[in-house]
């Protein structure tokens, strides 16, 4: 599988002397759904700005399909779409003013589609009845979309989308899931920056996690949660009985909370039906038993030691 | 409602297919992998600048000035009108110091032409200049709307070329919309006929038309090079605001300056030094010298401040 982005040792130190990337070594593989993740402050913004040419490194170099940047920035970022840092606008223009605006600053898109293009992009974010409503009017919700929609005015094989769910309600937030989802099965490599952890598991297939401007891991989504074990639980009244015999068993670290034990099950070998059989010999009542699937939280907790929310 | 906008959504993906079907070749269609490479159009810069240019004019600000630029041919109009009680004789001014032409108006409603450009250029006309350069790039770097242009990508020689197009187009549109509005308060209010010149001697109304022309063209001309160093201070703000007020600032302290004898030295330097030149072209026959030595000195500022200008924009980090 090819890459559509690599960078490797990409710093960037800006001029008060703070370091806000430092020694990224990032590869997106192609047709991926790959989710960026980090608290704010953590040097996604800055990482996205350079990959596309917006900023310099300071060292280090980046590769979007194929090219150096900023140097080929002309011949990549026709076939890049972006959502940078929240969506900026004409206020004074209609929705339609505004993508046709952003249409016109692209070398490469025909004047004579722009028309038939900048509608269905309006559609397919769900703002055709809006398009002739001044961008000051519109909600954050609705500048976000058409900040997407500015990203889907030409077919594109990289999309590139910092924080797309930002000021959206749950509905909207959907919506661009499924969205994200629907662009990924045509083939569009994404590349989605977020703070929030949920999202990038529902809609990635890759994942790399920054903190305080450096990569802290990269990789599939599955081995990434894989990282952080589960939990096995059993919810019971008899929770003294239940932990001896789950400790009988080899399950560790336990903890009792009301009518729950929890504890880190053992090694894989061990079938978790005999620990069941076990707990129903020693007569415990077991109202409910099973292995919470380690999250992409988990991971994270392990991986960093704390709360996702520090911000950096 | 989840399922209606699924729908909704799905529907306008087969349009979206569709358009780019139409787009491309017709192999491509139907084989179309998302974001094949397209080919760069030729006539893009123009389709840049037109963007640029219909942007600038339809903002608010924009009218507001070419409002108040039309409004100062219509105070003077009034001012000398009332000022001569109406009538129409041939010696209806008081022979006061005022503006260049003025004293001609009553005689000649087409003298309003270059009265008004003779008002306005010192100060109304560059200050219109001054803020529509000022907030050419630091504006949109302010609202963010950079750099969603840079990543289209409209690149960033060609952008401040559309930009810099875009304000002398500005420059031109101004000094229009003085010299018409002049036009229409002139004929209303005056009369209008054969055209007595510096040099004394006559022209018909038509050549009195063309030379008003003429005119206002050089009064644009003379406004490129405060346009270049405009768009260059834009380079290095980040608030459009900020631009514009150290754009006009110039502006008054470099017109201060050429009011200081003391600095003689420096004045042919100064952009506005030959600026009142335009009205050489009333003479019979037509004086050049020094509004070629005007137009050198605006390409001269052009040349300087366009090229940092460009140095500044092509290497900046945008972090707006």
């Amino acid at each position: 599988m090819t890459a559509v982005i690599e960078t490797h040792g990409l710093t960037k130190r800006y001029r008060g002397g703070q370091l806000a990337v430092d020694r990224l070594d990032l590869t997106v593989p192609a047709g991926s759904v790959f989710g960026f993740l980090g608290p704010n402050g953590s040097g996604k913004t800055t990482t996205i700005r350079m990959l596309m040419g917006l900023i310099e490194p300071t060292a280090g170099s980046v590769t979007v399909l194929g090219g150096t940047m900023p140097k080929a920035v002309s011949s990549v970022l026709p076939q890049v779409g972006a959502l940078i840092e929240g969506p900026a606008l004409y206020g004074f223009l209609n929705g339609r003013d505004n993508l046709a605006r952003f249409d016109a600053a692209d070398p490469t898109a025909d004047p004579r589609t722009r028309r038939a293009r900048v509608a269905a992009a309006l559609d397919r974010v769900g703002l055709t009845p809006a398009a002739n409503k001044k961008a000051k009017a519109y909600s954050l919700g609705m500048k976000q979309r058409l900040g997407l929609a500015a990203a889907l005015l030409q077919p594109r094989r990289l999309l590139v989308l910092d924080e797309p769910t930002n000021g959206l309600d749950p509905q909207g937030m959907r919506e661009i899931r499924s969205l994200v989802r629907e662009l990924a099965a045509d083939g569009t490599t994404v590349f989605l920056s977020s703070h929030l952890l949920d999202e990038i598991e529902q809609v990635c297939t890759h994942a790399a996690v920054m903190a305080q401007g450096r990569l802290l891991t990269s990789g599939s989504v599955a081995d990434l949660a894989a990282g952080g074990r589960g939990r096995l639980t059993v919810i019971t009244p008899d929770t003294g009985d239940a932990a001896r015999l789950l400790k009988e068993s080899g399950v560790t670290e336990l903890t009792i909370a009301e009518d729950r034990v929890t504890g880190d099950p053992p090694d894989d070998t061990t079938e978790l039906s005999d620990i069941t059989a076990a707990l129903v010999r020693g007569g415990v009542r077991v109202r409910g038993f099973g292995v919470e699937r380690a999250s992409l939280e988990d991971a994270f907790v392990a991986l960093t030691g704390e709360g996702f929310d520090v911000a950096g | 409602m989840s399922q209606a906008e699924h729908t909704g959504t799905e529907g306008a993906v087969t349009a979206h297919t569709e358009t780019t079907g139409k787009a491309g070749p017709p192999a491509a269609a139907s084989t179309a992998v998302a974001g094949e490479p397209r080919a760069r159009r030729p006539q893009w810069t123009l389709g840049l600048f037109h963007s640029e240019l219909l942007t600038t004019l339809r903002r608010w600000r924009t009218l507001a000035l070419l409002g108040v630029l039309a409004a100062v041919p219509i105070l003077i109009g009034i001012a000398v009108r009332i000022e001569t009680g109406g009538g129409g004789g041939p010696d209806g001014g008081h022979g006061g110091e005022g503006p260049a032409f003025i004293t001609q108006i009553t005689n000649n409603g087409l003298f309003l032409v270059f009265a008004a450009l003779a008002a306005t250029l010192p100060v109304f006309l560059p200050m219109a200049v001054g803020v529509v350069a000022g907030d050419a790039i630091a504006g949109e770097a302010n609202a963010g709307t950079l750099r969603y242009l840079l990543v289209a990508p409209a690149g960033r020689t060609r952008l401040l070329l559309a930009k810099y197009a875009t304000v002398l187009a500005f420059c031109l549109l101004a000094t229009l919309v003085v010299a018409v509005s002049a036009l229409i308060v002139g004929a209303l209010l005056f009369p209008l006929g054969e055209v007595t010149t510096i040099s004394g001697t006559t022209i018909s109304f038509t050549e009195g038309l063309l030379r008003a022309a003429l005119i206002a063209v050089v009064v644009a001309a003379s406004l490129a090079g405060f346009a270049a160093v405009g768009l260059f201070v834009s380079t290095l703000a980040s608030s459009g605001i900020a631009a514009m007020a150290t754009t006009v600032g110039l502006l008054i302290t470099v017109q201060i300056l050429g009011t200081i004898p003391q600095l003689d030295a420096i004045h042919p330097y100064l952009f506005p030094h030959h600026w009142m030149s335009f009205s050489d072209l009333m003479r019979e026959p037509l004086y050049w010298d020094e509004v070629r030595q005007n137009l050198g000195l605006q390409a001269l500022y052009a040349a300087v401040f366009g090229s940092a200008a460009w140095a500044r924009f092509t290497t900046k980090d945008i972090n707006a």
